[in-house]
């Protein structure tokens, strides 16, 4: 009982923690809740599929912007667009608010801009990603030792 | 010279006895013949007087009559003259020498008068009916008259003087007339004319004294019309300053509440957050400030109204509660409110108005009060005046919270209300409340109490520095009081706090609904009690005022309540009771006392055989000290914070007893239960080309009951939405890149129209299609940007409404309704 306390309070305080750093939002809450008996893995399953995008988009920019003979800004922005509206889906504040940054700059075709963004945005997705997984290890652990994961309002 | 002359008489010389023979002289002028009265004079020598003498020798000389000067007649003694003529011998022409006068003569006539009669034979002709005083006077010598008729003349009065002629040119007579007697005053005249002019002076004074006070008003008058001319002008200007302030001041606050809004919303850092949300307290604080004097400037001008609408009393106390609840579980003060039952449901008045004065008095308690409590009573006036009648002596101990408090009846002590002749018998509908709100603070120094409903007096100047304010609110609260028609006083002690209590005339709400407009009735408090109905609870509280405050909020829900003051009782009660209870509700203040350390308690109560046993709750005074009980290893026992709200103690109760709505009954959650409701069983397609947000939504409406297809592509949701389908709606994301969710929508609907034409026409038959003749799928949008895809345009591609990525369970709920019921 005390391993299952002690790793339930280890969970709420981590995703406190992570809520008040600003990785995650309500959003993220609402998909937690999301979650049931017919959906058991929901969370985890939608966090895979994020990321899978990310990584694709990321690599897509990157390209785009690589390109020495004009940078297709269309191309980048709508990418950049795909990413922010997963990342709001899923709750990932802090990426939202980078691809927020990342449009403005994709509009006024800074390069340099937009360079800055993507490195920002890697960083933001990477960390995530980290914390995510760390997450997703905690709620196994708890339900191998037989606990229920808590619900954090 | 002839001696036959005849002589005029001598006044003096007459007497017979003295009479002698004339001596010898030249000339002799005996009287020869007289008529019988004058007979005596016969043989008497006119030339022996002087007088007559000198007459015979100038009628002589003159040939014409002389009158000889009045002297009195021999024998009659009476005044007389004697006009003597001389007789010629012949004719004389008219200018003869007087020595041919002389030698022609032949004797002498004579006349006497006796002037005095002969004046009265004339007067007696003459004479008017007024006396008349008549003067003959001979005035030959003008400095010697002599007077021939008449008394000596007192010269005053009027005279009249004429002269007499006798024919003699050498004297002169006079005839001085006048009234015997002065003429009377003419009283009719002079009183007439004094009274016209007494008259004539008064009507000048009146007049002249009215034109003057016409002028006098006139210009008071003209001053009065320019003195109210400025005070319009100012009262104008009043009402400009305080429309101009109004906008001018709260436009730039509002902006800047709103921008600090915002900023809150960007992404800040803990620092920055922490400054943001001290900028927004100020603010907040400055508008409220600011409203507080414009409050206070209407009032003056008389502006402020009052609005009709109806209200729930009870709902606006929770209110009250919840906004200081935070500050008094600070401070460690216990705050409470009562509501007599017999208050009715709902009012008709002004919520905000009445809000705002209970506002004002419980900021100041909680402003004042350290320790202790703060009570707000809520009563109707005729059940306070009948318990006036009963002397209760109320202990200084038996007050909620242990501590004294000023008597509240003091603080209505001065109400008209309540006096014998100012009571006014209510109308059937008006329902006069009394409300009081006691504190346990600092009390008010007796020499400002006085002066507690001036406006911006406050106790001392160090007050506004260190609790804030301006002094402004019970002077407002006090004019919003009178507005209401009720009155305002208090009691305070010193170090022992105080009552403040005002009373206030509404209307009952529930009769005429369809007239005014009803605030949103607290759907919570109709549904909840309904779940709770009939349950049984037991509070253990030993103190009357503060068990009485919670079996109130306890009842409203519809529970039974059952107060004990002993912790052993209660629990007798509950084993030995015939009727089960359900909950048992504890104070901290028995919990800290006794139960804290014994576990009887909460054994006694797992061993009752039958049903299940009592939920127990603790009331705690703060959150903090909550915590450290929870370690006595009982899991069984909810912290119920203090102010104790209805909507609290059922929010816990649905915790613990799992009893009624799943969730919370606040907005979020009543929105998830409805929207479970319309979508179970639908069937929906979503389209998105976005593989997480496609999850996610999908996730969300299967949450919900909903069936879920998913599409990612444009192309794919039109080939599923060919009639015949049996989807329910379709959720569509706009940005999709081969053919965005527009296009869709625009073939979708175009190929429903020519589907619903050809059936219409008998072309196809109605029932390859599922008996369904006018196909039209609600179609939502699913947009990140709210920018991006306005209403319009996508009414105009023939969609349904949109709603925002990700899903917001009341955009959500609202949009979804319209089309499923």
């Amino acid at each position: 009982m005390d391993v299952v306390n002690q790793l339930q309070r280890q969970f709420i305080d981590y995703s406190a923690s992570l809520h008040r750093e600003g990785f995650l939002d309500d959003q993220f809450t609402q998909l937690q809740k999301l979650q049931d008996d017919n959906s058991p893995d929901f969370v985890v399953e939608v966090a895979s599929l994020f990321f899978e995008d990310c990584e694709k988009l990321i690599n897509n920019m990157a390209r785009a912007l690589e390109q020495q003979q004009g940078v297709d800004f269309k191309q980048v922005d709508a990418s950049v667009h795909q990413l922010k509206g997963s990342s709001s889906s899923i709750g990932a504040m802090r990426v939202k608010d980078v691809c927020i940054a990342f449009r403005s700059f994709c509009e006024a075709q800074n390069r340099e801009g937009c360079l800055r963004c993507l490195q920002q945005v890697t960083h933001e997705y990477s960390l995530l990603k980290n914390k995510l997984q760390t997450l997703f290890r905690l709620q196994q652990q708890i339900l191998a030792a037989g606990g229920s994961i808590p619900v954090v309002e | 010279m002839d001696t036959l002359e005849q002589n005029p008489v001598h006044k003096d010389d007459y007497n017979p006895d003295l009479l002698e023979p004339s001596p010898i002289q030249e000339e002799y002028a005996p009287v020869v013949f007289a008529q019988d009265i004058v007979s005596h004079v016969v043989s008497i020598d006119m030339l022996s007087g002087q007088e007559d003498s000198k007459n015979v020798l100038c009628a002589r000389k003159s040939g014409k009559g002389v009158l000889t000067a009045p002297f009195r007649l021999l024998k009659t003694n009476r005044l007389g003259v004697i006009l003597t003529f001389a007789v010629y011998k012949r004719d004389l022409p008219l200018n003869a020498t007087p020595t041919e006068r002389i030698q022609a003569t032949d004797g002498y006539l004579g006349g006497v008068f006796d002037i005095e009669s002969l004046v009265e034979k004339l007067l007696q002709q003459l004479a008017s009916k007024q006396t008349i005083l008549v003067n003959v006077l001979d005035t030959t010598n003008q400095s010697y008259p002599i007077s021939m008729y008449g008394l000596n003349a007192s010269n005053d009065g009027l005279e009249h003087v004429s002269l007499l002629n006798f024919g003699d040119p050498f004297r002169k007579h006079e005839m001085r007339c006048r009234f015997k007697q002065k003429p009377p005053w003419p009283w009719l005249g002079i009183t007439t004319s004094i009274g016209i002019l007494v008259i004539a002076l008064l009507v000048g004074h009146i007049f002249h004294a009215t034109v003057n006070r016409i002028a006098k008003v006139e210009d008071d008058c003209h001053k009065m019309m320019e003195l109210k001319k400025q005070a319009e002008a100012a009262d104008v200007a009043k009402s400009q300053f305080l429309a101009t302030v109004s906008h001018e001041i709260r436009t730039p606050m509002n902006g800047v509440l709103g921008m600090l809004h915002m900023l809150m919303d960007t992404d800040l850092d803990v620092t920055q957050l922490d400054y943001v949300r001290t900028a927004q307290a100020s603010g907040k604080a400055l508008v409220a400030l600011i409203n507080e004097v414009l409050d206070q400037a209407k009032i003056e001008s008389g502006k402020l109204e009052l609005e009709e609408v109806q209200f729930d009393l009870r709902a606006i106390l929770d209110d009250v509660l919840s906004l200081f609840s935070g500050k008094s579980q600070d401070k460690g003060v216990e705050l409470a409110v009562y509501i007599s039952d017999q208050v009715p449901q709902m009012l008709i008045g002004d919520p905000g108005r009445f809000r705002q004065i209970i506002i004002n008095l419980m900021g100041n308690s909680i402003k004042f009060t350290e320790k202790g409590h703060i009570l707000v009573t809520v009563h109707l006036v005729e059940e306070v005046i009948d318990s006036i009648e009963v002397e209760t002596e109320s202990s200084s101990e038996n007050t909620l919270s242990g501590f004294p408090v000023a008597d509240r009846r003091q603080s209505w002590k001065g109400f008209r209300t309540f006096s014998q002749e100012g009571f006014i018998h209510p109308f059937s509908h008006s329902i006069n409340l009394i409300v009081s709100v006691e504190d346990t603070g600092e009390g008010i120094p007796l020499e400002a109490q006085s002066r507690v409903f001036t406006p911006f007096m406050q106790v001392g100047p160090s007050i506004s520095r260190t609790h804030g304010g301006t002094g402004i609110g019970l002077s407002i609260s006090k004019c919003l009081v009178n507005l209401m028609k009720g009155e305002i006083g208090f009691a305070s002690i010193p170090k022992i706090g105080s009552t403040f209590t005002f009373t206030a005339i509404f209307t009952s709400g529930s009769s005429s609904s369809k007239k005014y407009k009803s605030q949103q009735i607290n759907k919570m408090s109709n549904s909840v009690s309904s779940e709770f109905y009939g349950m049984r609870a037991l509070v253990m509280d030993p103190r009357p005022v503060r068990a009485k405050v919670s079996k109130y909020q306890i009842r409203r829900l519809g529970i039974h309540v059952e107060v004990v003051s002993q912790w052993k009782q209660g629990l007798s009660s509950i084993c030995r009771g015939s009727n089960a209870i359900n909950m048992v509700i504890v104070e901290q203040e028995v919990w800290d006392k006794y139960l804290n350390n014994s576990t009887l308690f909460f054994d006694t109560l797992e061993k009752i055989d039958y049903g299940t046993p009592p939920k127990v709750f603790l009331l705690s005074n703060s959150i903090s000290s909550s915590g450290a009980n929870i370690s006595t290893g009982v899991c069984n026992m909810t912290v119920i914070p203090k102010p104790l709200r209805s909507s609290m103690l059922a929010a816990a109760l649905q915790r613990t007893m799992g009893v009624g709505n799943k969730g919370n009954p606040c907005n979020g959650q009543l929105n998830s239960l409805s929207l479970r409701n319309l979508l179970l069983g639908r069937k929906i397609l979503i389209v998105d080309d976005n593989n997480v947000n496609l999850k996610v939504a999908a996730g969300a409406m299967k949450k919900y009951g909903a069936d879920v297809v998913s599409a990612t592509r444009g192309i794919e949701a039109i080939e599923l939405l060919t009639p015949p389908h049996q989807f329910d709606a379709c959720f569509m994301d706009i940005q999709m890149p081969e053919m965005d969710g527009f296009e869709a929508t625009r073939r979708i609907r175009d190929m429903e129209h020519n589907i619903n034409n050809r059936i219409h026409h008998g072309e196809l038959s109605v029932e390859a299609y599922n008996n369904v003749s006018n196909w039209h799928v609600s179609i939502l949008a699913m947009t990140a940007d709210v920018i991006q895809a306005t209403r319009e345009e996508c009414l105009r591609c023939g969609m349904d409404g949109y709603v925002s990525k990700p899903f917001e369970a009341e955009q959500l709920y609202r949009e979804v309704s319209r089309f499923f019921q």
